[in-house]
């Protein structure tokens, strides 16, 4: 194994804004140190590429304890868009791009982004529904070949 | 650390190949700096982002992130990968003779 990371294939399986994040970072800073870098959006994952949905991706306040809030209150209706407002203003004054922002910075690095044929199917989506910058629809077995040589990170 | 002589002057880089004492360097510096990052041919764009990282360095102590790069230097990051494919604010600080930017977006 050489001591360095020359590639890597980062999966984004869950449709929250922190499910969403790290798998965004972790490409961007890939490509920043000029490692080859693809990502695979699999399950709840597709919202992040999905035209209609990913400027509207929420932070769960239900099921996270680490936001050390009572579930109860997290689960009250407007909760979870009224944490994400602050979450993403705080972003914002970080310079962290929006989601959408982010995905066609991440996409003009030269990074491949890529949906899972499964998860398309299975949610009666097409190619259509996807922006512009993902680069086609693709089976478990093809994100192997596309993988091979390189690290696979599952976030 | 080590000492390496690039234009006929002695300077001290770190292990990663960046720039201990950035006021060594000079632009006469530049073709020999980049070339031992793969750039043989340097561009008009690659001197604008040269030395706007230069710039900036001197301005505020640090130097850009690919996103402040983009945003700033008045090249798109699609550009920027294209001049610098093995990471555009890591090879253009190493050859613009200033530390390497540090911040994750």
């Amino acid at each position: 194994m050489p001591d360095t990371i020359e590639k890597v294939s980062i999966v984004i399986s869950k449709g929250s804004l922190e499910g969403i994040y790290p798998g965004l970072i972790m490409a961007n800073g890939a490509r920043a140190e000029g490692i080859e870098a693809n990502l695979f959006f699999t399950f709840f994952g597709l919202d992040a590429i999905h035209k209609a949905r990913n400027e509207h991706i929420k932070l769960a306040t239900v099921g996270n304890p680490g936001l050390h809030f009572a579930t109860m209150a997290g689960g009250l209706p407007g909760v979870s868009t009224a944490m994400t407002h602050y979450m993403n203003h705080k972003m914002e004054k970080l310079d962290i791009p929006s989601i959408p922002e982010f995905i066609e910075m991440i996409a003009d690095t030269g990074a491949g982004l890529y949906a899972c044929k499964a998860s398309v199917d299975l949610f009666g989506l097409e190619k259509n529904d996807f922006i512009d910058q993902v680069q086609d629809i693709i089976t478990v077995g093809e994100f192997y070949e596309k993988a091979a040589g390189g690290q696979i990170i599952f976030t | 650390m080590s000492n390496t002589t690039i234009a006929d002057s002695d300077v001290e880089l770190n292990d990663e190949g960046f720039f201990v004492h950035p006021e060594q360097w000079t632009e006469d510096m530049v073709p020999e700096l980049a070339h031992r990052e793969g750039i043989d041919h340097i561009t008009d764009a690659h001197w604008q982002v040269i030395r706007f990282m230069r710039s900036e360095y001197l301005a505020k102590g640090t130097g850009p992130t690919v996103r402040v790069l983009g945003k700033t230097s008045g090249v798109s990051i699609k550009e920027l990968y294209q001049l610098f494919p093995k990471g555009p604010a890591k090879i253009a600080a190493k050859i613009a003779g200033i530390p390497k930017p540090r911040g994750c977006i």
